[in-house]
């Protein structure tokens, strides 16, 4: 996957194994992957909620849940590129926390601050994406603990500066962000910025994936070397994904400032959830497998699933309990059917009979 | 330094790990020292060694499932049920110590031994297995525990504040604990076969190792392990708490402290010894702090800062310590080759 993988792009390309198939047949075999299904779930959870409770089939209702969501969707996505390149990012949380506080103290009551500050805000996103990413591939520190390292020192220069309580309130022009939408629109009522905003970074990401830098990315998380060799730069392509994720976290912290406010606990647990949401929509852990979109769907079904319980009258204390067999079980699930799924004209019986007890390498490189 | 990591002397990563905890140790003793306090007075060392105890015990199950190449992310739920229910089924009287202990170590181990169950039979990364259980079992405790729950008597709480010298009762639980662990690592069966699966499970099966057992092994001895620390938080506090565990990050911290001991996070290579020095350099570093009076959300910074510094040190020496068959010559190399 060097740079010339542009060809790729070209639709006269020579036409791989399954796509012999027409549109129809592809998109019933997609529906199979754990990537596809997890469209298949979303659906399901919003047809059960609809049951439980009828409100939910109001289009200004689903709007404004989608609204709701958009935050975490956000952060599913920019954790994606992260976990399909073979890495974790559990900064994500502490990011949020501090670009919360940032909003909240360097933007106070004065609507002039709002465009310079969200510059800064980026740009700490990125910084902090860059020192995950060069102590990753340069230092040679697994993901795993580099961000861990970060989610410590950052957190604790937040609680540090903030003295673990809530500081400051920025203007409502900047909580209008996370908070407003375009008023009366016809059939929905609303449709709030933060789904603009996620609609805008899906199809970004989506392009994004089928560019060289996301091609590559796929492979370097399916097999380093293999990627290595055949000549990607893996430090530059697993830092931009680390700098990508924490963008979306910053991105989600603009969003959350509207929604909770400010305070040094915001976005608590958000790299958690986020990974759980990226595993949902059958993104192999370990990388190399999985689609960016089905990420976000991930995300919605999550949170679906969350409304779902509240609507059967499940105490919400039990959420967690549900959540974790639900991510067990996908797992569990999507870990065979990626084997499967994904080359269907290759698998002969007996040949599949060996799939089933030889995982291809990529699925079990632990490295982080 | 120079001349211990002189050519021909390698230092193995343990041997960085205790080079680094004396040196943390030394640099303990003068910034305390400066404050004015001793460092090695009695109560200070015990100190130390208290603050050791807690998250030893679950360190050294933590270094198991690494080694297999796993993760145990349900430590601090697990941590927190035994409080509760060891607590609960005590209810103060002395004679319900020894019941609930059993019953608090067999809870555990079936968590432990579905965690391996998850990992072994249904092919699901440790992270996202035990993440799940963790979740489980913090749902219930959300919902059937509120505040804090039953009672320890005083029999069982001695066992927290019982010292011999300066040295805590607990301190020599968790040695013994070590001891055997280290002797299952190195003289069992299934001590070798940990390292053989977590350092590639394929290569191992074809072998002919059983693959699942040293995982469902390591998983279950470290949710026993996190029981004995949530038994031990119990004598100290004398109350169970359901959030007892997730308050002290013990998952998290405990895998840091792993791999601050130079265990290898991708599993088949460390050891117990190194771990246990990993603790003690948290250990130190908190005393330290505490004593300068750094607040306790600068503390997380450092934290941060040395595990990342530490383990950025050890990959570079993982990279120095390839077998010599797999190394390209280095220009240096050529150049002496040549020389000769």
């Amino acid at each position: 996957m060097t740079t010339s993988t542009q060809l790729l792009d070209r639709p006269e390309r020579p036409p791989l194994a399954d796509h012999h198939r027409s549109l129809g047949g592809r998109a019933a075999a997609a529906l199979a992957t754990p990537g596809g299904a997890v469209y298949v779930l979303v659906l399901l959870l919003l047809v059960a909620t609809i049951a439980a409770n009828p409100n939910f089939g109001d289009p200004g209702v689903v709007i404004r849940f989608l609204g709701r969501t958009a935050p975490i969707a956000i952060a599913a996505i920019g954790q994606y590129y992260v976990i399909v390149s073979g890495e974790f990012d559990l900064s994500m949380g502490a990011v949020v926390a501090a670009q919360v506080v940032m909003a909240g103290n360097l933007i106070g009551q004065d609507d002039s601050r709002i465009l310079p500050v969200m510059v800064l805000m980026l740009a700490v996103g990125v910084l902090i994406g860059v020192l995950n990413g060069l102590g990753t591939t340069l230092l040679g520190v697994p993901s795993f603990i580099v961000t861990l390292g970060m989610m410590l020192a950052l957190g604790g220069l937040v609680d540090h500066l903030t003295g673990g309580a809530a500081t400051g309130n920025p203007a409502d022009a900047f909580r209008e962000i996370g908070r407003g939408g375009i008023q009366d629109v016809p059939v929905v009522d609303v449709i709030p910025y933060p789904l603009l905003i996620l609609v805008v970074l899906g199809a970004l990401a989506s392009w994004s994936m089928r560019r060289p830098f996301g091609r590559s990315l796929v492979a370097a998380g399916d097999n380093a070397d293999a990627a290595r060799v055949s000549g990607s730069s893996l430090w530059w392509l697993k830092t931009r994904a680390f700098v990508i994720s924490s963008l979306s976290a910053t991105v989600a912290g603009i969003l959350l400032v509207g929604y909770a406010g400010v305070h040094p606990s915001v976005g608590q647990g958000y790299e958690f959830t986020a990974i759980t949401a990226v595993v949902l929509g059958g993104v192999l852990l370990g990388g190399g497998r999985g689609w960016v979109l089905s990420a976000a769907a991930g995300a919605v079904a999550l949170e679906l699933l969350f409304v779902l319980l509240t609507a059967l009258g499940v105490e919400s204390t039990w959420r967690a309990t549900v959540q974790g067999l639900i991510i067990i079980a996908a797992v569990a699930v999507a870990g065979r059917a990626w084997q499967r799924g994904r080359r269907p004209r290759r698998t002969s019986p007996s040949s599949r009979h060996l799939t089933h007890h030889q995982p291809t390498p990529g699925t079990t490189t632990g490295d982080n | 330094m120079s001349t211990l990591l002189r050519r021909g002397t390698p230092l193995t990563s343990t041997g960085i790990v205790l080079v680094l905890l004396a040196l943390s140790l030394v640099v303990g003793f003068v910034l305390t020292a400066v404050e004015g306090r001793n460092f090695l007075s009695s109560g200070n060392i015990s100190a130390l060694l208290t603050g050791i105890s807690i998250l030893g015990f679950i360190a050294i199950g933590q270094t198991l499932v690494i080694l297999v190449g796993s993760l145990d992310l349900s430590v601090p739920y697990v941590v927190s049920l035994v409080s509760v229910l060891a607590a609960g089924t005590m209810a103060g009287q002395d004679g319900n110590v020894l019941p609930a202990v059993l019953l608090a170590l067999a809870v555990a181990a079936v968590i432990g031994l579905v965690n391996g169950a998850i990992v072994a039979y249904l092919g699901v990364h440790g992270f996202i297995a035990t993440l799940g259980t963790g979740l489980v079992v913090s749902g219930y405790l959300a919902t059937n525990y509120q505040g804090s729950h039953g009672s320890a008597p005083r029999s069982f709480r001695l066992v927290g504040a019982t010292q011999v010298g300066p040295v805590p009762l607990s301190t020599l639980i968790l040695l013994g604990c070590a001891v055997l662990v280290v002797l299952m690592l190195r003289r069992t069966r299934v001590g070798h076969h940990l390292y053989a699966v977590g350092g590639n499970r394929e290569v191992a099966r074809l072998s002919g190792i059983r693959t699942s057992v040293p995982v469902l092994v390591a998983h279950t001895l470290s949710s026993v392990l996190a029981a004995l620390a949530g038994l031990l938080l119990l004598a100290r506090l004398s109350v169970g708490s359901p959030t007892i565990g997730s308050q002290g990050d013990y998952d998290l911290m405990s895998i840091a402290a792993v791999v601050l001991g130079g265990t290898l996070l991708a599993g088949g290579k460390g050891n117990v010894v190194g771990t246990l020095a990993g603790v003690a350099i948290f250990s130190v570093l908190d005393n330290v702090m505490g004593v300068m009076g750094v607040s306790a959300f600068l503390q997380d910074v450092v934290r941060g800062l040395v595990i990342v510094v530490a383990v950025a040190v050890y990959a570079r020496r993982e990279i120095d310590r390839r077998p010599a068959r797999f190394e390209r010559p280095t220009g240096l190399d050529a150049a002496l080759q040549e020389a000769k």
